[in-house]
């Protein structure tokens, strides 16, 4: 076992772990976010994407002991503590971004990780930046409008005049 | 599926990591980004005693100018070299490669030596990195050793780093005002290459004074076009020089089949996304 110390959606903890746990595992298994999904259990489908050190990666490709030492964000802990929801989170709503729901987490991490590199992604941006994350359902259409209306409103409350695209929910 | 059982230990230098090895010789694996033994290790296509994390070093980080050359750290994360400033005017041909390298999350934990030790030949980094003549220091019990991509890769998953040595950094001869290319075609986003080109190339006066053109997937280690090349070095930078010379691009290669492609396909559309790849990098040069 291995003593690992980290801090999850704003919380320290601290466990002792296998080396070989992977990260998704200790955050559903140990902490109970089951928020973040296991979707592929092979590093392609992205449903597990959580932040680590700021950064989308995919938890069932990364090791807790790794996550030692580091801050980790889940889909649970992108909401405000009242519960205000977070613009991606709040873009999808609006936009209808998902079909069965099952991608939606790590769509939402991935897309949160997207717009703090790019904060205004064209269309075909907001796919590349998507790739690594499938969505079964094929509801592709409505996650890229949710981000766009994303862009649009995190632009509009980072400048009070607004000028950023409106996009309206389909 | 989870990884079998292992030890771990997270070295904070290179001199622990070489004696850790030392140590745990062929019963340990390195584990640089993770992002290819991770899913080898859960699939329990390997199942090591031993995993020595390289993730606490820091000295293995980071891009450098020295002299003639951008030095890129082992442990750099693709990310970091892709959206690096020195890379992009040394070694633009680097950034385009990893910027179609498997996708964000990936580029964010999977580091550029550690892709580059697994030798994967349809990996994204080797094509690029024999094109520029890159250079892998590799550290060992008795210091370190310098070794050309030429010789770097000796057969399928297999470098010139042996069993009690580490990949420290990867220096890459200056190429700046180069245009370069990555060519490369993918079944589905964000996989491996059915067949990639990288190409980089210096044009002086409408003439194609050098050019370097790797080849991903296309036999058991990345190749290098050099008949291409070699049909190209001084001739003008034109698509018909160009389009015959790319007739070469399948010189001494053998390419897997597969379902994604058969061999003498693979033949056929490594000649076509050559003259793409050299047209766009005479392209970036100005020609």
């Amino acid at each position: 076992m291995t003593r690992i110390n980290l801090t999850v959606d704003g919380m320290k903890v601290s466990d002792d772990v296998e080396p070989r746990m992977l990260l998704v595992q200790y955050l559903r298994e140990k902490l109970g976010k089951t928020g973040t999904v296991i979707g592929c259990d092979t590093s392609n489908c992205g449903a597990c994407t959580v932040h680590l050190d700021g950064q989308s990666v995919k938890s069932c490709n990364v090791l807790a002991v790794q996550a030692d030492g580091s801050a980790v964000t889940t889909i649970e802990g992108l909401a405000g503590k009242d519960g205000t929801l977070h613009p991606v989170q709040e873009a999808f709503r609006e936009c209808h971004g998902l079909q069965c729901g099952f991608c939606t987490p790590g769509m939402i991490m991935q897309s949160v990780d997207l717009l703090n590199n790019n904060p205004h992604p064209s269309e075909q941006e907001i796919r590349e930046g998507l790739e690594g994350n499938l969505c079964r359902c094929t509801g592709y259409h409505n996650i890229v409008r949710a981000v766009q209306y994303a862009s649009g409103h995190l632009a509009a409350a980072a400048t009070p005049t607004g000028a950023a695209e409106e996009v309206t929910p389909a | 599926m989870i990884p079998a059982q292992f030890d771990y230990v997270a070295p904070t230098t290179v001199e622990e990591a070489l004696a850790a090895l030392r140590q745990y010789g062929d019963d340990a694996k390195l584990l640089a980004g993770g992002q290819s033994l991770l899913p080898v290790l859960r699939m329990r296509l390997n199942a090591p005693e031993w995993i020595i994390d390289l993730g606490r070093i820091d000295s293995l980080r980071g891009v450098r100018e020295d002299g003639d050359a951008i030095v890129i750290g082992a442990m750099t994360p693709h990310s970091v070299v892709g959206s690096d400033p020195l890379v992009a005017q040394h070694a633009a041909l680097v950034t385009k490669a990893v910027a179609e390298l498997a996708d964000a999350q990936i580029r964010h934990r999977g580091t550029f030596g550690g892709a580059l030790a697994h030798a994967d030949p349809a990996g994204d980094l080797g094509g690029p990195v024999r094109a520029l003549d890159a250079e892998f220091v590799i550290a060992g019990a008795n210091g370190t050793r310098t070794v050309s991509a030429d010789d770097f890769f000796v057969d399928l998953f297999e470098t010139a780093i042996s069993e009690d040595e580490i990949l420290t950094e990867v220096r890459i001869p200056k190429h700046t005002g180069w245009g370069a290319h990555h060519e490369k075609m993918v079944r589905v986003a964000h996989q491996w290459p059915i067949c990639a080109v990288a190409a980089t190339a210096r044009v002086e006066g409408g003439t194609i004074a050098d050019i370097g053109i790797g080849l991903a997937n296309m036999g058991n280690t990345p190749l290098r076009a050099g008949g291409v090349e070699e049909a190209l070095r001084g001739q003008p930078a034109t698509e018909d020089s160009v389009r015959a010379a790319c007739a070469r691009a399948a010189e001494g290669t053998s390419p897997p089949s597969d379902l994604n492609g058969s061999a003498d396909y693979r033949n056929h559309v490594v000649q076509v996304m050559c003259r793409r790849a050299v047209m766009g990098a005479l392209e970036g040069a100005g020609a």
